[in-house]
């Protein structure tokens, strides 16, 4: 019997954005492509273990985040500097991976914990709610949270270094502030 | 066929990028009441980073669904299943 045709569109529909979750997680279009194919694979394979009815993107992105996990924790071993090389990876695709405006900020995203960029991803950018994020990582809502939460802060003090200029006079004053106020 | 990589269904989602209230960081021993102008900085801040961060995964979104992908599931699907 072959895959119900609604089902398949499904998946087709959610592969633009399955795509962009992996080019994010990875900083590299080539291993997220591919990436994305085993994850295909092995969705398409085990077609039966999806409840028909439920949410079709969150069930994929577990599947492709389990891979990428398991895959990133091999790699780790062989590689050290695994955050160097994401910024690499995204550096050298930037014609691909989008508009130059963006490289400061795909630079302070690749400076992040690998769980948090994750998270942040999820719920900032693929529009999944805090339980689903959590379903997909495997994790519970307010470890979710948490993550979700270090991330912007690590964001925002990686970005305001480069923007301190539009916050003018009170950059004095974070300085201080920032010293633990001791003079 | 048609453009399945514009298929909409993914844009329409909404994206939770209101602050968290309940973050354990604030137990930290150094933190402060952040006064109005650090709130409304902080605000600013954020706003601009999920602005960005949509803006990039939006651009990865509108490259749609690469050919080889595409034809990877059609194929996949008209085989019998088990």
């Amino acid at each position: 019997m072959k895959l119900d045709p609604a089902i398949r569109d499904q998946v087709l529909a959610t592969v633009p954005s399955l795509r962009a979750f992996a080019i994010s997680l990875c900083g590299n279009i080539d291993r997220a492509d591919d990436l994305v194919q085993e994850t295909l694979l092995r969705a398409l394979a085990h077609i039966d273990s999806f409840e028909p009815g439920t949410n079709m993107p969150a069930w994929l992105f577990t599947i492709l985040r389990n891979l990428f996990r398991s895959e990133y924790r091999k790699r780790r071993r062989e590689v050290e500097d695994a955050e160097g090389r994401y910024a690499e990876t995204l550096k050298s695709h930037p014609e691909q991976t989008g508009r130059v405006e963006f490289e400061e900020f795909r630079t302070a995203l690749a400076k992040l914990p690998a769980d948090q960029r994750e998270a942040l991803i999820l719920v900032g950018a693929s529009g999944f709610s805090y339980d689903d994020a959590a379903a997909i990582c495997g994790c519970a809502v307010g470890t979710i949270k948490s993550r979700v939460n270090r991330a912007r802060t690590r964001l925002a003090d990686l970005l305001a270094i480069d923007s301190v200029d539009d916050f003018g006079p009170d950059r004095a004053t974070r300085a201080v502030l920032a010293s633990g106020g001791r003079s | 066929m048609g453009d399945r990589g514009k298929d909409d269904a993914m844009k329409h989602r909404k994206t939770n990028l209101e602050p968290v209230m309940d973050k354990p960081e604030s137990q930290d021993p150094m933190a402060r009441p952040a006064t109005h102008k650090e709130a409304r900085l902080g605000r600013e801040v954020q706003a601009r980073i999920g602005q960005q961060l949509r803006a990039m995964y939006n651009d990865f979104v509108n490259q749609g669904v690469p050919p080889h992908l595409a034809d990877l599931v059609r194929r996949l699907s008209d085989q019998d299943q088990d």
